[in-house]
């Protein structure tokens, strides 16, 4: 049954149907837009190198890169390219592969029950081939040269690879050219039967779509097609060190300008539902109040020339890591990590109950603007739902955060163990 | 069916273009300010907006300023430039939330334009000029921002294939000013080129969202006081443009070489045959069913991107790709094939109805974002002309075969531009 939820303050309703093979869809209607976003997501991802295969006993581990490889080969069928057929229905389709799940989408401004009809389908039925997995190969081998050149990539990977001694996210997303040179037809069809099952998966839809008819027509969709249960899949679980595993690294780069990040490894990364929306949100503003554009903080840093435009902060959690990211381009990437580091650790003289207020009025009003995109409704709302959290929780949640709570957040997540250097500068 | 309604005012120097739409749960201010491409002026117009985000009259101080914006439930401010051909646009914007989604239903949106104006017309002053201080440090950020396009090796060769190709050409000019004469700017001068600007810049304000039409006209009437001023006609840039093909090759350590190809089109945004060109360009490399993409990387496997734009009103179509240093001359063979084959008309009526049919999805997604609306609608108000999309699209869905190759004939090949990679090897 379809069970529409209100939520009042934003003025907006979402609708929920779990399919009898366990897939969940979840329909926003949005009167006024032209289009229509739909993503079709797996929690699959690239720290899931280690699992065991369905219908199987031991424990296998996979080629680096092999998620995001998948995600290129799906599109791929026996008469052709799925993007084709997207376009020639008006629409444009993608797709990503991020640490923790594997992405498919669509928008469409027409043809929507058509093009969602593709989503679904093709998404459900791989086609994998020895010719066509080789010919993949140099495809994204010049994607990962792409990156490779990319100096802000290589800041943010450097960042991961100091936090994480044991854990698969310091893998880079997309593998190395020699990892995916081990990627065959059958690695790819294991990796599939055993994470693609609906029952692992989520369906969002959000435009100016008739919520039950949108809904109905994936549940006929799905009855079509055989799925039988599935058992919980089992992932490695890796046991990973409290602090970080390097202080500091330094990469030298054909650049101009040096860059600088430093990191702040989170300390117990299991927590899900309320608890981490609850725990993110803390670090978020912690963070804003911390060096936010109005914070003494930054208008010191800016003042000595340390930081410009570029210099930015976030909090990713996920179950199993999760980090803070604090920094930008600088001229003095040395003297910057010493002062963010210092005002990390000195974290609680700087959030009052004053700065606390202007920076979770900023974070309304920015989850605010965030809901005019479709994309970022449909993609967060996912994440939030495989770490059992919802999206439309965030506002509730901000407004009940106290001074204390955030300075239970800085004495428990903030000590110089878990922090750590990683810079780019000029090879010359 | 109207997508837009787009209702527009006069307030003395301003045209105001308000547009009423429900679906947002923030109001988009957006200002714009143009005026010709000069190497004398370039610079100064890239750094005064940055001074003007650094304090007003009533806050003069930084912080207070910013504190002011998160007290306005985070209202962003942000200034950037962008070249229209070969016209100067400066963009201050400005996005306040719409207090009916808030618990706290004081009314934002007078405040936000007032902001806006105090920003834009009441800056901090010391001695009739911008405080020294800030334009210091607004000017080792500039240098910054100039530089930092080196480091991004795919604005980089772009970059250097525009300088190439249009060498002695305003085209030329980077956006965000020459760096050499950056350092020789003092707060007098600056404020003489902002000064100038306001006096004589083409001005328009954009207003997106849920707002009562004639609130905003007061509030525009009250706030934002400018002199009328002549609007320099609009000209088209030179047509009928034969360039004499040229290669140029830089080397730099670097993984993977970045080729981009610079073509003349001979046609911009007002001419009649401007819909042809976007739908050539949409078969050429615009899309992932391209001639471009099919080609370079689902057949050779050369290359993760493989795609081309079009400059509306320079005129000029550019090809780009990143590769194997070791491919490059396989790479440029396939891509002056399919131009070749989009000039000897090698497309079916399929191809061309898939290709419009992209286009239109594209321009309707566009328009679903406050910031794609704002400059699709100055797409119009920069040529002063009146295209409105339902125009602008029956325009893409009339475009014939003959149409497109007839495009196709005036479009030369200008510069081959390689940024030749080390291949990592160092």
């Amino acid at each position: 049954m379809t069970k529409p939820i209100n939520f009042e303050q934003l003025q907006e309703t979402l609708y929920h149907e779990k399919m009898a093979n366990g897939l969940d869809v979840y329909v926003l209607p949005k009167q006024g837009f032209n289009k229509t976003y739909a993503v079709f997501t797996t929690k699959y991802g690239s720290i899931d190198n280690q699992f065991v295969p369905l219908n199987k006993e031991e424990m296998v581990h996979v080629p680096d890169g092999i998620a995001h490889f998948l995600e290129h080969k799906l599109f791929e069928k026996a008469d052709g390219d799925v993007f084709q057929d997207f376009s020639k229905q008006g629409a444009s389709a993608n797709a990503f592969t991020s640490f923790t799940r594997t992405a498919y989408l669509f928008s469409s401004t027409s043809n929507v029950e058509k093009n969602l009809e593709t989503l679904v389908d093709f998404v459900q039925d791989p086609y994998f081939t020895e010719k066509s997995v080789e010919k993949e190969k140099g495809i994204i081998g010049q994607e990962i040269n792409m990156y490779d050149d990319n100096p802000d990539w290589r800041l943010f990977f450097g960042l991961i690879e100091n936090m994480y001694k044991d854990h698969p996210v310091k893998i880079d997303i997309a593998g190395t050219v020699e990892s995916i040179s081990h990627i065959t037809k059958d690695l790819l069809y294991e990796c599939y039967e055993t994470f693609y099952h609906p029952s692992n998966m989520l369906l969002f839809i959000v435009g100016p779509a008739d919520p039950e008819a949108v809904i109905s027509q994936v549940r006929e969709n799905q009855e079509k097609k055989p799925f039988t249960d599935q058992p919980e899949i089992k992932r490695e679980e890796v046991q990973e060190q409290e602090a970080v595993f390097r202080r500091e690294q330094e990469l030298k780069m054909n650049v101009q300008g040096s860059k600088c990040l430093v990191g702040l490894k989170a300390k117990d990364p299991y927590k899900t539902g309320q608890e981490l929306l609850k725990h993110e949100l803390s670090m978020n503003l912690m963070l804003e109040c911390l060096f936010g554009k109005s914070s003494p903080h930054y208008g010191d840093l800016y003042d000595k020339g340390y930081i410009d435009e570029t210099f930015s902060f976030d909090y990713t959690a996920e179950y199993g890591f999760g980090f803070a990211s604090v920094g930008g381009d600088t001229p003095e990437p040395d003297k910057l990590a010493d002062e963010l580091k210092h005002m990390l650790l000195d974290a609680e003289s700087a959030v009052t109950a004053e700065k606390l207020d202007l920076a979770r009025k900023k974070k309304i009003g920015s989850f605010l603007k965030a809901l005019n995109s479709p994309e970022y409704i449909a993609n967060q709302f996912t994440r939030y739902a495989f770490l059992d959290m919802s999206l439309f929780d965030v506002v509730t949640v901000l407004e009940q955060i106290t001074l204390d709570d955030v300075k239970r957040v800085i004495e428990e997540e903030i000590s110089e163990d878990r922090l750590t250097v990683c810079k780019v500068v000029p090879k010359s | 069916m109207t997508y837009v309604n787009e209702m527009k005012s006069k307030h003395g120097g301003i045209t105001a273009h308000i547009v009423k739409t429900e679906k947002f749960k923030t109001v988009s201010l957006t200002f714009k300010m143009l005026a010709p491409l000069t190497k004398e002026l370039v610079t100064k117009r890239a750094l005064f907006p940055h001074v003007l985000l650094r304090g007003t009259e009533s806050r003069p101080k930084t912080a207070d300023l910013r504190s002011y914006f998160d007290e306005l439930y985070g209202t962003s401010v942000s200034a950037d430039l962008t070249k229209k051909g070969e016209r100067h646009v400066i963009t201050f914007r400005l996005e306040i939330p719409n207090e009916k989604y808030l618990k706290d239903r004081t009314p934002l949106l007078e405040k936000g334009l007032q902001l806006l104006s105090e920003l834009v017309f009441s800056p901090a002053l010391e001695n009739g000029a911008f405080l020294p201080l800030y334009v210091t440090q607004e000017k080792r950020t500039l240098k910054q921002r100039i530089q930092a396009v080196y480091d991004d090796k795919m604005r980089y060769s772009n970059l250097r294939l525009v300088q190439e190709m249009c060498k002695s050409e305003p085209y030329a000019l980077h956006v965000n000013g020459e760096f050499d004469d950056v350092e020789h700017i003092t707060p007098q001068d600056l404020y003489e080129a902002y000064q100038k600007a306001i006096r004589e810049d083409q001005l328009d304000l954009y207003v997106i969202g849920d707002v009562d039409t004639d609130q905003v006209k007061t509030a525009v009437d009250t706030y934002f006081k400018t002199e009328e001023r002549e609007l320099q006609p609009f000209e088209r840039s030179a047509a009928n443009e034969q360039p004499d093909p040229k290669e140029v090759i830089d080397e730099e350590d670097v993984k993977q070489g970045k080729l981009n190809i610079g073509f003349r089109t001979n046609t911009t945004y007002t001419d009649p045959d401007y819909p042809a060109l976007q739908v050539f360009n949409g078969l050429f490399g615009g899309f992932s069913h391209s001639k471009l993409f099919i080609n370079v990387r689902e057949k050779a496997s050369l290359a993760y991107y493989a795609a081309s734009r079009v400059e509306s009103f320079k005129g000029l179509l550019m090809v780009m790709s990143g590769i194997e240093v070791k491919n490059y001359k396989q790479a440029v063979t396939i891509i002056e094939e399919q131009f070749q084959a989009m000039q000897n008309g090698d497309f079916s009526e399929d191809d061309i109805a898939q290709t419009k049919a992209v286009i239109k999805n594209q321009v309707l997604e566009t328009i679903d974002t406050a910031y794609g609306l704002a400059e699709f609608l100055y797409q119009q108000a920069s040529a002063q002309v009146e295209i409105p999309i339902e125009r602008f699209l029956d325009n893409i869905e009339k475009v014939t075969k003959e149409d497109i190759i007839n495009v196709g004939k005036n479009i030369k090949l200008d510069t081959t531009y390689f940024l030749k990679g080390t291949g990592g090897a160092s």
